[in-house]
């Protein structure tokens, strides 16, 4: 059975056990993979469905992430005339301020069903206020450790979750660094002092640079009628 | 009587056991766990957050530094993520060498792994042996790429080269005599295909070798046989990937359950546990290094008799000739502008992942249609896997810690990104 004949069973599945109950949820299918966006407050009886029903069983919860979409579509630096005006390597940083509140986060569940060999995608999506989820623990064991990171980088909140702790970040660390208000270079640096005898933290001094020289967002040349491509197509016709 | 309290004790952050920086505070009863917490991150360099301030090419070196034993492996699964985003398909050549380089990198892992799992149990013969053999595929990563570890070989498109026509070979100095040279070099005469040829025709006799150290030893049964033993269901539910769910019983292998770059054309085999112990990932282990040694045979074959591209034509992905860019203005620009501005990916968001040496590595890619990925999530199947740690020993003593963190294979770089 090919991966599209998977999908649309597993369409056919969604139609039958979920359309009814949960109108809400919405799937799209894309690239050869399946999304599902579910409500917040739906969560957990969907994913219950998810994992029992015989015709759907995600048995395995292969990873649970955060996303932050404050940023989506926004450039950090403005490059626009740098070709004209030359580029300075410490670009002024601007910061995101504005950004849709009702769905800046995401909480994005990737799942596996071993016996029908399909994954699936869900998604949900949380506001900036109030970033509160039912953890899936309880359904999947795994999501254990996936939630604390999610909980961790985005300061996502997971209601029913055992042991919400800090996981990747060190001891006593404060701000949730892959949110995109956090800047790269993080707000404290470390340094052993030898007077106090103990290491101490401070401010960053450096300043955020930029890496990425121009954030392309539409690419010109690899247009139809570009010159560029004209010609290489000019030479393929010649071999 | 005296009162009788758990004491907790602290295992690592620097244990010669620990592999890498693991702290766990484990509480205990006296000999016994009776809870172990990991305290993981203590490696943590935000891989995913630097990969989106940089054009997606720059952060193929940093999936190697993931999983530093498996280091192609964790390229390809973040290269097929931008091909699927792209819509690339990838050419038969650059998908054969691929599939040839992910399972060198197999053998690699596991017997780094093989290695540190047995000095960790208390024999020291087959890191030895293990570390002998790592060398000469260490030497094919740097035919191929000039880096014996990282190697960024796997570019979006295909890979950086083709395979060299001449193995590198010793030469004679102050060190190596004339007599040694010769030695060395015996395999070197050729070109790389060669080499790989004479190596998977003296593999399985290594192996043996490191079987006739372990598989049968009492005392490596004794420490093995019954650890961390995993049911099915609990696999399942612990999302096990990978040697850890084939170790309990459950046949699922990506490379034949939904087969990526040219595994559906190559024939093997996947090696299934039945009690689900440690013992039982040690087999499932070592025959899987036999299967892989039998998938390099098959694509040596294949790439000694077929010839053709190893990266595709598109020149917004692919770099130009680098005769080309000697003459040629167009190159020059293209070149130049592909290496700092990169190639914009369309919208959207995928997830490709490969069955890397340690279970299911995985990208999970946000594109937002710039340059630079808006969010990069891997998945790394060690994560999962230290995720069970606490069950996996509860009720086991203190010696069993070290087994069962070999066991399941823990490499830090992926597990704290």
């Amino acid at each position: 059975m090919s991966l599209e004949d998977r999908l649309d069973d597993l369409e056919e599945a969604f139609e039958d056990y979920l359309e009814e109950d949960y109108p809400d949820c919405k799937w799209t299918r894309a690239l050869g993979e399946m999304t599902l966006t579910v409500p917040r407050e739906q969560l957990l009886p969907v994913m219950e469905i998810l994992r029992s029903n015989s015709n759907l069983s995600f048995e395995q919860c292969i990873d649970v992430c955060g996303v932050d979409y404050a940023a989506y579509g926004h450039s950090e630096w403005n490059a626009e005339n740098a070709p004209n005006t030359g580029f300075s390597r410490g670009a002024e940083r601007e910061l995101v301020t504005e950004f849709e509140a009702e769905s800046r986060f995401a909480v994005v569940y990737h799942l596996l069903s071993l016996s029908h060999n399909v994954r699936l995608r869900v998604k949900v999506f949380l506001d900036a206020d109030y970033p509160v989820v039912d953890s899936v623990t309880g359904i999947w064991t795994s999501a254990n450790w996936f939630e604390r990171e999610a909980f961790d980088l985005f300061g996502i909140l997971f209601t029913g979750h055992p042991d919400l702790r800090r996981i990747l970040t060190d001891y006593g660390f404060i701000g949730h660094p892959f949110r995109k208000d956090f800047p790269l270079v993080g707000q404290v640096e470390m340094r052993y002092d030898e007077d106090k005898g103990r290491v101490v933290y401070e401010p960053v001094t450096i300043e955020q640079r930029a890496l990425v020289p121009r954030v392309v967002r539409h690419d010109y040349r690899y247009e139809e009628g570009c010159a560029v491509v004209k010609e290489e197509e000019q030479e393929q016709a010649d071999g | 009587m005296a009162e009788i309290r758990n004491y907790t004790l602290n295992f690592g952050p620097q244990h010669p056991a620990a592999h890498g920086v693991l702290r766990l505070v484990l509480e205990m009863d006296g000999e016994v766990i009776e809870r172990a917490d990991p305290h993981v991150g203590l490696l943590h360099r935000g891989t995913e957050k630097l990969a989106e301030h940089k054009p997606f090419n720059h952060s193929i070196p940093y999936m190697d530094r993931l999983d530093y034993v498996s280091m192609m492996c964790n390229e390809h699964g973040y290269v097929g993520a931008i091909e699927k985003l792209l819509g690339i398909e990838v050419p038969e050549r650059a998908q054969y060498i691929r599939v040839m380089f992910d399972e060198i990198t197999r053998i690699l892992n596991h017997l780094m792994w093989l290695g540190a799992h047995a000095l960790d149990v208390g024999a020291m013969t087959v890191f030895l042996y293990a570390f002998r053999e790592r060398e000469d595929l260490m030497d094919c990563y740097e035919a191929v790429s000039g880096a014996r570890m990282h190697a960024a070989y796997y570019r979006v498109g295909g890979v950086y080269r083709d395979l060299p026509d001449q193995m590198p070979r010793y030469t004679k100095d102050h060190l190596r005599r004339e007599k040694d040279v010769k030695y060395r070099n015996r395999a070197r005469e050729g070109s790389l295909l060669d080499f790989i040829e004479d190596f998977t025709e003296r593999f399985p006799g290594y192996i043996d070798e490191y079987e006739t150290l372990l598989t049968d030893n009492r005392i490596w049964k004794q420490r093995l046989v019954g650890i961390g033993v995993v049911t099915p269901e609990r696999a399942r539910q612990l999302g096990f990937t990978g040697p850890m769910i084939r170790g309990s019983g459950i046949a699922w292998d990506l490379r034949k359950k939904q087969p990526y770059a040219a595994y559906d054309k190559v024939d093997f085999d996947i090696p299934v546990g039945s009690n689900g112990d440690s013992y039982d990932r040690y087999l499932v282990r070592v025959e899987e290094m036999r299967q892989s040694n039998r998938i390099i045979k098959q694509c040596v074959d294949w790439l000694k008799n077929n010839s053709g591209p190893v990266m595709v034509g598109d020149p917004k992905v692919a770099p130009p000739p680098r005769e080309k860019m000697k003459d040629d203005m167009e190159a020059l620009i293209h070149h130049f502008k592909l290496f700092t501005e990169g190639y914009t990916v369309p919208e959207g968001e995928a997830y490709f992942a490969v069955e890397a040496p340690k279970g299911e590595f995985g990208c999970y890619i946000i594109s937002d249609g710039a340059n630079k990925p808006y969010r990069l999530k891997i998945r790394a199947p060690g994560f999962a896997h230290m995720a069970a740690m606490d069950e996996m020993t509860r009720g086991h003593m203190l010696a069993d810690v070290v087994a069962v963190i070999g066991t399941m294979d823990v490499v830090f770089g992926e597990i704290d990104r």
